[in-house]
């Protein structure tokens, strides 16, 4: 059996009609808010800064000789529903890999961000960082290509790119009981 | 009456509401035929944010056109990813595990409160009370946060996977989500202190667009809309789908039919929304949250990295054309998204997409009984009546 819950609107009383009481008691409602915390952050002087798992820029990861890492297998370009990423493969220079990526580009405008090709990327090559705010002024500035993925690696490397860059870097937990 | 000024011929005047009206929340256009201030006929103009969503089914694999989804009804992504990956799923029959269900369920939950939060506060916006809307957003903000910490994105949420999720949930989640439920209900005590009684409020909304319970039925509608029409359907309830058969909560109707009676719905089922969110995350299970083990599901990262059969099986999983087919055959599914029911058809040819993908919007069959509804209200009323269906263009257009 559904269980159901019958509501009814609610009658008015004598002192509700005649809508002054009411109002305030919206207004006292109102009151009790003006000593709280505040909630907002004043971005661009403030910068929230994301948990590690957040789907912001991406970067190529790179190996403890400071090679990249991504093989060109191209798993990540086939996984991907925006068709975003471009890759070129090319013979390695290495011994220990057969391919590596002549050209890796990323159409940042089309990319929707979805984390599938971090996903799909079976030598964790590439990562989504927690970057959100790249904007430039032309579309071929936000086609990135390899160097600018590598150096994306190098800023994020220690996980303080906003501690590092911005004056005042709040953590979700500054301002929200759940951050 | 023999003064002639009475006797004036008088002359319908078409009025265009939108697109680019503030209350119209996202694009929509609504073509009104006017007696004086009276509304004749309502004729909705839809399209302008028509982004083939359904088409692109056609040509994306299932996992990849869950990323499309969040897209739809852009207030609650998570209801989406949940209902088009569960109709993929009983396709091919299979079963998720547990903690997956539970996952589920309680961000489906959260995210039906995220979506009225933003339904009340930009309807109430809508009629003049601005601080509802305030103190709204600031609970959705809360939830937005959780939801960010748990997929990635605070919207395009992308969260589901054909036989799973994408990740588990971080290793606080229960501590957020009951930390919300300690701060929610504060929040929606002070909402109804600031809206439920109040005089401008009602006169507002009560006996405004009311539908009657053979109308809505016969028109289709569903969600709140049809159960502030006194109607009890409610998917959960009616066809229960992962653990909803197993939670305990009410369906709240309200038979009136007018724009507080919607109103009261929406309310009394956030505080259910709430209920069942206490409720899974008192009994949350362990275990994985994708069915790693099967031919289905992308595999472990550590086998991937460390075992060849993990590798191929990954490599498989990916490459177009070999990673999981869907049977021959086609499905109706739906499930209770916050705005009613929201249904997916699916027809498979047996390869890795879909050969036609529909998608059934809650939206879009509430949108058509707004004609309806709006005949002989005043033109002020519109603006009532329809955000108390709460349209969402994305997922009227599709
Ligand atoms: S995040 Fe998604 S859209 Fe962007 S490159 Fe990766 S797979 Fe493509
Ligand atoms: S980034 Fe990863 S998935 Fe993409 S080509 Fe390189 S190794 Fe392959």
């Amino acid at each position: 059996m559904i269980k159901v819950k019958k509501l009814t609107p609610p009658k008015m009383s004598w002192s509700e009609r005649i809508y002054i009481p009411n109002v305030l008691k919206g207004l006292g409602i109102t009151v009790r808010h003006i000593p709280t915390k505040k909630f907002t952050i004043q971005y661009p002087e403030e910068k929230w800064i994301p948990r590690p798992g957040y789907r912001g820029a991406h970067r190529l990861n790179k190996d403890g000789e400071g090679r990249i890492k991504c093989v060109a297998c191209e798993m990540c370009s086939a996984a991907c529903p925006s068709n975003c990423i471009h890759i070129v493969g090319g013979v390695s220079p290495w011994d220990d890999r057969e391919k590596y990526p002549v050209v890796f580009e990323i159409d940042m405008l089309r990319c929707i961000y979805c984390g599938m090709c971090e996903e799909a990327c079976p030598r964790e090559a590439i990562e989504l960082t927690q970057v959100y705010d790249f904007a430039a002024y032309s579309r071929e500035d936000l086609v990135w290509d390899k160097e600018k993925l590598l150096e994306m690696f190098e800023l994020t490397k220690n996980n303080d790119y906003y501690e590092t860059r911005v004056q005042k870097a709040v953590k979700t937990s500054d301002v929200n009981p759940n951050g | 009456m023999a003064d002639p000024a009475y006797q004036l011929k008088t002359d319908r005047t078409i009025l265009n509401f939108g697109p680019q009206h503030p209350s119209t929340h996202g694009t929509l256009r609504l073509v009104l035929e006017l007696d004086g201030e009276v509304v004749i006929r309502a004729e909705p103009h839809i399209g302008y944010l028509h982004s083939g969503f359904e088409k692109l089914g056609e040509y994306k694999s299932y996992n990849q056109w869950v990323a499309l989804s969040d897209r739809m009804n852009y207030l609650s992504p998570l209801s989406n990813n949940i209902g088009f990956a569960q109709a993929v799923e009983l396709l091919i029959g299979v079963e998720i595990p547990e903690r997956a269900k539970y996952i589920r369920v309680i961000l489906a939950e959260l995210s039906r409160i995220a979506d009225h939060m933003v339904w009340l506060g930009t309807h109430a916006l809508d009629i003049g009370a601005f601080t509802a809307f305030l103190y709204g957003f600031e609970a959705r903000e809360n939830l937005y946060v959780i939801f960010e910490h748990t997929t990635g994105t605070r919207l395009t949420t992308s969260y589901t996977r054909v036989g799973g999720l994408f990740r588990d949930v971080p290793h606080d989640f229960e501590e957020m989500v009951k930390n919300f439920l300690k701060y929610f209900p504060k929040v929606l005590k002070e909402l109804h202190g600031l809206l439920t009684r109040n005089r401008i409020w009602i006169d507002r909304t009560r006996n405004i667009g009311v539908l009657a319970k053979e109308d809505a039925i016969n028109l289709g509608v569903t969600g709140p809309t049809l159960r502030g029409s006194g109607v009890p359907y409610d998917v959960r309830k009616n066809f229960p789908y992962l653990i909803y058969d197993r939670l305990d909560f009410e369906i709240p109707v309200c038979d009136d039919g007018d724009v507080y009676s919607r109103y009261l719905v929406r309310m009394e089922e956030v505080e259910q929304s709430l209920k069942i969110v206490e409720q899974c995350i008192k009994d949350f299970p362990d275990g994985p949250v994708s069915l790693f083990n099967q031919k289905l599901a992308l595999p472990e990262k550590e086998k991937v990295y460390d075992t060849i059969e993990g590798l191929i099986h990954h490599f498989k999983n990916i490459m177009p054309g070999h990673g999981f087919t869907v049977p021959e055959g086609d499905i109706y599914d739906s499930t209770e998204a916050p705005n009613g029911e929201l249904g997916f058809y699916l027809v498979a040819d047996g390869s890795h997409k879909a050969y036609r993908l529909r998608v059934r919007g809650p939206s879009f069959v509430n949108f058509a009984a707004f004609d309806h509804l709006a005949r002989g209200a005043m033109v002020s009323d519109l603006v009532a009546i329809l955000g108390s269906l709460n349209i969402i263009a994305g997922e009227l257009d599709r």
